[in-house]
């Protein structure tokens, strides 16, 4: 039976009351009248120490005995025809114990520098590193196109003779509803979409006709790859001939186990997959890979554990990478500054893959009378890109937010205000927008760009993000009391690092009245329960309800057993502090610990499903977030200097606020070093990549970090127990359109192509200005 | 990685016998030793460590007035020393922007003088370009950015990456250069190799050979010296224009100029044009500025560099002013 109950939402000095359904083994949805002991304040990582220390064993550290070390073959080339494999010297390497094949039929064609051609598994790494250079190979060299632009051509060599469909996982936010997407050429696409839905490309560019102001420009992003600090990789184990067990470094361990049980035709509950401690994936370690599909293979045949991690140059050439994007921007306004029409022609490329859109920002933020976005792939020879924090969106905002400041200009209202006169109907932006230019020094800026004499000029700017509300439902929260009164959470999924064991033990410490230590958290094991992937910043908004659901029914099932100890009835019961007490007898009690010595058999165990929210209507579906940058820019030299980012961000009710910030600092460096350093380089000559390493390859390092003030607004919906939304994603999005709107602030010229280098700075000030 | 032996010699002498194997090669900091072999571009059959040899490691003020630098002392000692500090803020400045605080711990003055290209091909074995006695250059028509603008002409676009080596040649230094049986002395200016000379080595230097001192001339401490690094990020990043540049001044007048440009050419570039500019002049900001634009006189960029010439022509100009005590700014 559902039970109504009232509830405050809203931002916290501006609440409503309302009243919502809840299902009946669930408690009261945190609202924003709670004032919680834990839920959103500052509670450090739980395994901190363990992974300051050393003590945290990622993937990379499992050491199994008789282990066996495995290696891939790469193609060096492009595109190429691989026409003999001769192994026989590698085989008779010292320490070589298996080799095996990606495909058995040869001739096989290769598309990209870096695509798999053969396994080997030695008893040492190095063994199995010398063993590699000795297998011969007869190649047949083949066209290659690795230029997005050249490759649009329709005399272009081309990429994919086949049809290529559209390879999702858990990290890629746009689901294609087309089922058959036009595919010429290199081309995949376009792919249309509009609001209102079903309008042409003839009825946007009428309505641009009439806009008293448009804006047109084309704003252009490079390819940046993950680097998370620990590799791909995994250590496969079978313990029988159809059990398996692996340790993968993965944000998805579920779906590691999907992919390994299909391809070996296994039942999933025949495989075991382990993520005690992860080193980072950004959208890129969803599934088992090629490389753990080959471990296992390595393993079955050689019949001992295989360790199986790729080292840096790989994880650059094919384990992933943020697709580059052009972006072609007609933004059509009124003299009093309404947005009316926003027309966006994209296209990028994702290497050989799919998923190079770039069109969620122009869509989402502001509501326009019509918007239409064309987004094409392009397929170049180059590794397949995967979901990266925030799929389409850093690329997406730093076009769009860049051509609505443009546009602000042109206008001639402050791009503040222009951003505040078109999102009246989220009153969310509204509010961070007052505040992050409150903490910036908005006031201070300079009206007009490239007002400060001398070489440093001084400049702020601003960028709306756009981010959605999902979640993952089915997944299993279980707790345990046990007898001596000690509480185990258990569930499957992964810490990707963002500190969800941390805010889960919270939020059971929070309802079960107990300290956040005192509360032990198993996790990243699939034989826990199903958990989400790390994907979509969807693991606290999914995971958090079940959490608290869980401790909730493991209280009442210990006020169960305290009620006859104390001569009433369950639902007279409290808790607070370690004590089950009569409500309204407060000194009539027992201790947690004489109530779980009570309990029948060895323990309590309590479950809690992760289902649909129970309050919908009013909430919202998406995110907001703002940045604000300060920067200075030697226009002698084209260097800019980071001074400060303010990030102000929503999602929904925070948890543990200290992971929260840290993920907000993490999004604005990776959006610093998106924004100004990162790009991956192939060369044109050869397709091969020139900076696969973290030399070349440049991100940010902490001399490059500002001062990060980040702030983050409560928002209540209390939509479910916890009311929690991810922030994983969207704090990455709008940092790199924030700086590049500074930096037009600071020197009066537009930078519309990433990264942001001296060199670019330098060619936009001068050459096109021809001075 | 090849497997090799480690040698640990405990003297000088020692070094000199470990290197008779032509298949030896010294390693001090192995910084720029280990890059190189694990990308498999070398694979020295043994390893001689001079790392534990003291004698090797010193900063001395000499009786004649000159001072010496042991080749083992590290970036981050030279960067601290107070010798260093009061007379060679050039030098100083160097090291200290060079990697990160970690390298610097480990990077000798030795090893940096003689690291190899970093151009991103020669760094690669995926390309046998002409450095490695392969058939082509591969950056000429290809991922230039960070490649020459000088001295380029002759097959090979690398820059030179040694910071220090900028540094010391503005001061004039000199190599004190052993083989075990003859020591040599050899300007700064000489030790490095052009393209046109011989493209796959980028120093005079033999296998058997040793740096064991560094000589600084006296009247260099009468000489006002800075140095300017442009970088793309502040966090160990290579330079995209560095310059050292030495003034003997006589009130605002110059009497002596030495100009030396990194990351723009195959070898540290001594500007002529730019010293030509100075000697025998009083430096005001317009010269300064003069000379910066005539460091570029000669420049000859690729497709995706000219921005560095702009650049050089602000670094040379910023770093005179900042040498004499103008504001470059203002
Ligand atoms: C990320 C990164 C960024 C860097 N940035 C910079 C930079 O901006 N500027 C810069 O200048 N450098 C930079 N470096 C390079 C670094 O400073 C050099 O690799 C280092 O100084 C080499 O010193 P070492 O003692 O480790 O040399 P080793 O690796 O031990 O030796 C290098 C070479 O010198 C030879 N050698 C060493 N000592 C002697 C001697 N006494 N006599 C004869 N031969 C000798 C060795 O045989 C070897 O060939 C960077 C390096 C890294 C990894
Ligand atoms: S610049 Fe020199 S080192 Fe680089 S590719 Fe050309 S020849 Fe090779």
């Amino acid at each position: 039976m559902p039970k109504n109950v009232e509830l405050y939402v809203g931002l916290n000095d501006n609440l409503e009351k309302i009243t919502s359904f809840i299902p009946d083994n669930e408690p009261k949805p945190w609202d924003g009248k709670d004032n919680l002991k834990y839920i959103g304040n500052r509670v450090p990582r739980i395994d901190g120490h363990l992974k300051t220390t050393g003590k945290a064993k990622y993937s990379f550290d499992i050491q199994l005995a008789g282990m066996l070390y495995g290696r891939i073959l790469r193609s060096p080339y492009p595109s190429a025809i691989v026409k003999k494999i001769d192994y026989s010297k590698a085989a008779k390497y010292p320490g070589v114990k298996a080799i095996v094949l990606m495909s058995d039929d040869l001739p096989m064609q290769v598309r990209y520098a870096g695509q798999e051609i053969l396994g080997i598994a030695a008893d040492t790494i190095n063994h199995a590193n010398e063993a590699v250079k000795l297998i011969e190979i007869e190649y047949e060299k083949l066209e290659f196109v690795v230029d997005v632009d050249k490759a649009r051509r329709p005399f272009s060599h081309v990429v994919h003779d086949s049809s290529v469909q559209r390879v999702t996982t858990e990290g890629d936010t746009e689901e294609e509803d087309e089922d058959y997407v036009k595919q010429t050429g290199n081309i995949r696409g376009p792919i249309i979409e509009t609001k209102p839905e079903d309008i042409s490309e003839n009825d946007i560019d009428s309505l641009l006709d009439k806009c008293d102001i448009v804006h047109r420009a084309t704003y252009k992003t490079q390819v940046q790859t993950h680097c998370a600090l620990e590799t791909h990789g995994v250590v496969a184990h079978w313990l029988d001939n159809d059990k398996l067990k692996v340790w993968a470094s993965t944000q998805g361990t579920f779906s590691v186990r999907e992919e390994l049980a299909e391809y070996f035709n296994l039942p999933e509950s025949n495989i075991q997959v382990i993520t005690e401690f992860m080193g980072g994936g950004f959208g890129a370690k969803f599934g088992s890979g090629v490389y753990g599909v080959m471990a296992a293979r390595l393993a079955r045949k050689t019949n001992l554990p295989v360790r199986l991690m790729l080292d840096r140059k790989e994880e650059h050439l094919c384990v992933g990478n943020r697709p580059n994007s052009v972006q072609n921007y007609s933004i059509g306004t009124n003299k009093d500054g309404t947005l009316k029409a926003v027309k966006l022609i994209a296209y990028g490329t994702a290497g050989v893959g799919t998923g190079a859109g770039a069109g969620g920002p122009a869509r989402g933020i502001y509501r326009p009378e019509m918007v239409y976005t064309s987004e094409s792939d392009i397929f170049i020879n180059a590794g397949p890109g995967a979901a990266f924090r925030a799929p389409g969106h850093p690329q997406g905002t730093f076009g769009f937010e860049q051509a609505i400041d443009e546009t602000a200009y042109r206008v001639g209202i402050d791009p503040l205000e222009f951003r505040l006169i078109n999102t009246t109907f989220d009153e969310v932006r509204q509010y961070e927008l007052k505040r992050g230019a409150k903490k910036i020094g908005w006031n201070k800026r300079a009206k007009k760009a490239n007002s400060d004499a001398g070489p440093i000029k001084r400049g702020l700017g601003v960028a709306n993000s756009l981010w959605y509300y999902w979640y993952g439902r089915g997944h299993i929260v279980t707790i345990y009391i046990l007898k001596d009164g000690s509480v185990q959470l258990l569930n499957g999924a992964q810490d990707i690092g963002g500190g969800i064991t941390t805010i889960l033990a919270m939020v059971v410490a929070e309802e079960l009245c107990l300290k956040v230590e005192d509360i032990n958290v198993k996790f990243g094991d699939t034989n826990l329960g199903q958990g989400p992937a790390s994907g979509g910043s969807v693991t606290t908004a999914s995971l958090t309800p079940a959490a608290r659901k869980a401790a909730y029914a493991a209280k009442m099932k210990m006020f169960d057993i305290a009620a006859p100890l104390l001569n009433t009835e369950a639902r007279n019961l409290s808790l607070s502090d370690g004590k089950i007490f009569i409500t309204d007898e407060p000194n009539n009690s027992l201790t947690w610990n004489q109530v779980a010595s009570k309990i029948e058999g060895s323990q309590i165990t309590a479950t809690g499903e992760r289902i649909k929210d129970s309050r919908i209507n009013g909430v919202r579906w998406w995110i907001s977030g703002v940045q604000f940058a300060d920067v200075s820019v030697d226009v002698e030299t084209g260097d800019v200097k980071i001074n400060k980012i303010v990030a102000v961000h929503d999602c929904g009710r925070p948890m543990d606020r200290l992971t929260l910030e840290s993920q907000v600092h993490g999004g604005v460096i990776q959006g610093i070093s998106y924004a100004l350093y990162e790009d991956r380089i192939l060369d044109r000559n050869t397709g091969i990549m020139v900076n696969p390493n973290l030399e070349q390859y440049k991100i940010a390092g902490s001399l490059d970090i500002p001062e990060i003030d980040c702030e983050i607004v409560d928002f209540n919906q209390s939509q479910n127990a916890s009311g929690a939304v991810g922030i994983g994603e969207p704090a990455t999005i709008p940092t790199s359109a924030a700086i590049a709107n500074a930096i037009y602030n600071a020197i009066g010229v537009r930078v519309r192509e990433l990264p942001m280098t001296p060199d670019r700075i330098l060619n936009a000030l001068y050459d096109r200005a021809g001075s | 990685m090849k497997k090799f032996e480690y040698a640990q010699p405990k003297s000088i002498d020692e070094v000199f016998q470990y290197l008779e194997d032509p298949d030896s090669v010294i390693k001090s900091g192995g910084i720029d030793l280990l890059d190189l072999m694990k990308e498999d571009l070398i694979a020295p059959k043994r390893l001689v460590n001079i790392r534990s040899i003291n004698q090797l490691s010193f900063v001395r003020e000499n009786e004649d007035g000159t001072i010496s630098i042991g080749p083992n002392v590290t970036l981050s000692e030279l960067a601290d020393n107070e010798i260093i500090t009061k007379y060679f803020p050039a030098l100083r400045e160097a090291a200290r922007l060079i990697a990160t605080p970690q390298i610097r711990n480990a990077a000798t003055i030795g090893g940096n003088l003689c690291q190899r290209s970093r151009c991103w091909y020669f760094r690669s074995i995926d390309f046998d370009c002409s450095r490695k006695g392969g058939s082509h250059c591969y950056a000429l028509f290809g991922e230039n950015k960070y490649h020459a603008v000088l001295g380029a002409k002759s097959g090979c676009a690398i820059v030179q990456p040694s910071g220090t080596a900028v540094a010391l040649m503005s001061l004039n230094a000199v190599l004190v250069i052993s083989n075990g049986k003859n020591e040599k002395q050899l300007d700064l200016n000489e030790f490095y190799v052009e393209p046109a000379q011989d493209i796959t080595k980028e120093t005079i230097l033999e296998n058997n050979e040793l740096i064991v001192e560094i000589i600084i001339p006296k009247e260099m401490r009468n000489y006002k010296n800075r140095y300017i690094k442009l970088k793309e990020k502040q966090s160990y990043d290579w330079p995209l224009a560095d310059v050292a540049v030495a003034l003997k001044m006589n009130g605002i007048k110059c009497e002596e100029a030495n100009v030396i440009l990194g990351s723009a050419a195959p070898i540290p570039w001594k500007s002529k044009e730019a010293e030509f500019e100075l000697k025998g002049n009083r430096i005001t900001k317009e010269l300064a500025r003069k000379a910066g634009e005539a460091s570029m006189e000669e420049a000859f960029p690729l497709a995706e560099n000219k921005y560095k010439i702009r650049l050089f022509k602000i670094v040379v100009y910023r770093a005179i002013c900042e040498a004499i005590g103008i504001n470059p700014y203002t």
